[in-house]
């Protein structure tokens, strides 16, 4: 499968990356580790006619402690999430969805940042980002701001960044409670999650429960009220609109997402 | 090399645009002009005419177009040859010596890890990059290894054998 014809750029720098997506304005889209976009376009479901190649920008692939979170740069690849001895330390839920995506191959391209800002449902990082309660830090031509994982995911693949920001930055606070669960249903081992569940503490995020990643909060009231897992996994679909396709109808994945959702919970509870 | 491009006929349409990369390949400095759609897989086996990377699924799952980028496995198919730029690229074919298997093919042809063969160097190449940084893996470290190539014989069996085969023989030769 050949994608589209589309030009290329190179860019040296952030500042040279934003000021070519402000040339090229819609018809450009970021290329990080291309895991994401590269099986879009060759199914040309995406024709985008300019594509800035970020992999030469220095600086943006790190992971560093910085006191109460630690930094992530967003070229950082999920490789070196899953092996980063400091992330395994204090961010171990993290360290270990990383290295649950794709395959190894796929880990040793795929970027953190890129698989956030494709804004997949699917994913398995951005139900962890939101149960981490992350924040993003975005550079667009008006300077820096930070977005909360909260409000960074809209609806499929779209996420709260403008056309012309770039995502640098992925700030996640050291969790107050140490334990954490991750589930993640598949057919095989290298599949997309059919769902999965990321929770720290009394955080819950869902994977493939509906349009956007979201949060299961129906659970995490009745967590905080003092319920136990298994009558707070039994809320795990409320609220929630997952798809229906070959892998499972909208009813199953909610039966997966209550029984996925206890699972983890009773991880998170039992310790590593 | 050569890259031969058909004929669109467009008079005065629009050009191809063609951008310069220059690589390594399994030892050998590589330059070629390219278009920027041009994946690696193709460039490699097209342009290079480098076949023992095969091209299976085609979309990121099968791993039979698996090369080492800087040492890395990565999926040829599901990478633009214009993001090897600089990278040095290593094939099926960089294994080898003119008088030598490498242990990895000796392995796969004592433990008889392979029938049909067509996941072989995808198998070889995504086995390279576990035992260069993991010289004694155990099986299930194999198998994680491995999990991103899949194999229709259903030979995971003597895969795994295999690849145990070569750590072996790559432990031996170290040692001595």
């Amino acid at each position: 499968m050949i994608p589209a014809p589309f030009s290329y750029q190179r860019a040296g720098s952030v500042e040279e990356a934003l000021d070519l997506v402000t040339e090229h304005g819609d018809e450009a889209k970021f290329l990080a580790g291309g895991h994401s976009l590269l099986p879009l376009m060759k199914l040309r479901l995406a024709t985008p006619e300019v594509l800035i190649d970020l992999g030469r920008v220095p600086g943006l692939s790190y992971i560093e402690d910085r006191g109460g979170h630690v930094a992530i740069g967003a070229l950082t690849r999920h490789r070196e999430v899953e092996t980063s001895g400091l992330l395994v330390r204090e961010l171990p839920l993290l360290a270990h969805a990383a290295g649950q995506v794709g395959d190894p191959q796929v880990r040793h391209r795929g970027t953190i940042g890129g698989s956030l800002a494709h804004g997949d449902p699917a994913s398995d990082l951005p139900a962890v980002i939101l149960a981490l309660d992350a924040t993003l830090v975005a550079r667009g031509p008006s300077g820096e701001r930070e977005i909360a994982a909260g409000d960074f995911f809209q609806s499929l693949f779209e996420t709260a960044l403008a056309p012309d920001e770039l995502l640098t930055e992925i700030r996640v606070p050291k969790p107050a409670t140490a334990g954490w669960g991750f589930q993640k249903f598949t057919k095989r081992g290298i599949d997309w999650a059919i769902v999965g569940v990321a929770v720290q503490g009394h955080s819950v995020g869902l994977v493939n429960m509906g349009p956007a990643p979201l949060r299961a909060g129906a659970t995490e009231e009745a967590l905080a009220g003092g319920a136990g897992p298994r009558e707070a996994a039994a809320l795990a679909a409320e609220g929630t609109s997952p798809p229906g396709d070959n892998n499972g109808s909208p009813g199953y994945r909610e039966h997966l997402a209550r029984v996925l959702v206890r699972r983890a919970l009773e991880q998170a509870t039992a310790g590593p | 090399m050569t890259i031969i491009y058909e004929e669109t006929g467009a008079e005065g349409g629009p050009e191809i645009p063609q951008q310069r990369v220059t690589i390594r390949v399994n030892g050998r400095k590589v330059i070629a002009e390219v278009e920027p759609r041009l994946l690696l897989a193709h460039l490699l086996r097209h342009g290079m005419g480098l076949t023992g990377t095969h091209t299976g699924c085609d979309t990121t799952n099968c791993g039979a177009c698996t090369v080492l980028v800087d040492g890395r496995a990565v999926k040829s198919c599901t990478m633009f040859a214009v993001q090897a730029e600089g990278r040095e690229v290593t094939t099926v074919e960089g294994l080898a010596t003119q008088s030598e298997l490498h242990p990895l093919q000796e392995g796969f042809k004592e433990e008889h890890g392979l029938q049909c063969g067509f996941c072989t160097p995808g198998m070889m190449m995504a086995a390279k990059a576990l035992l260069d940084r993991n010289p004694d893996p155990t099986e299930e470290d194999i198998r994680w290894g491995l999990s991103g190539n899949l194999c229709r014989c259903t030979g995971y069996q003597n895969i795994v054998k295999s690849v145990l085969w070569a750590a072996e023989k790559l432990r031996s030769q170290s040692a001595g």
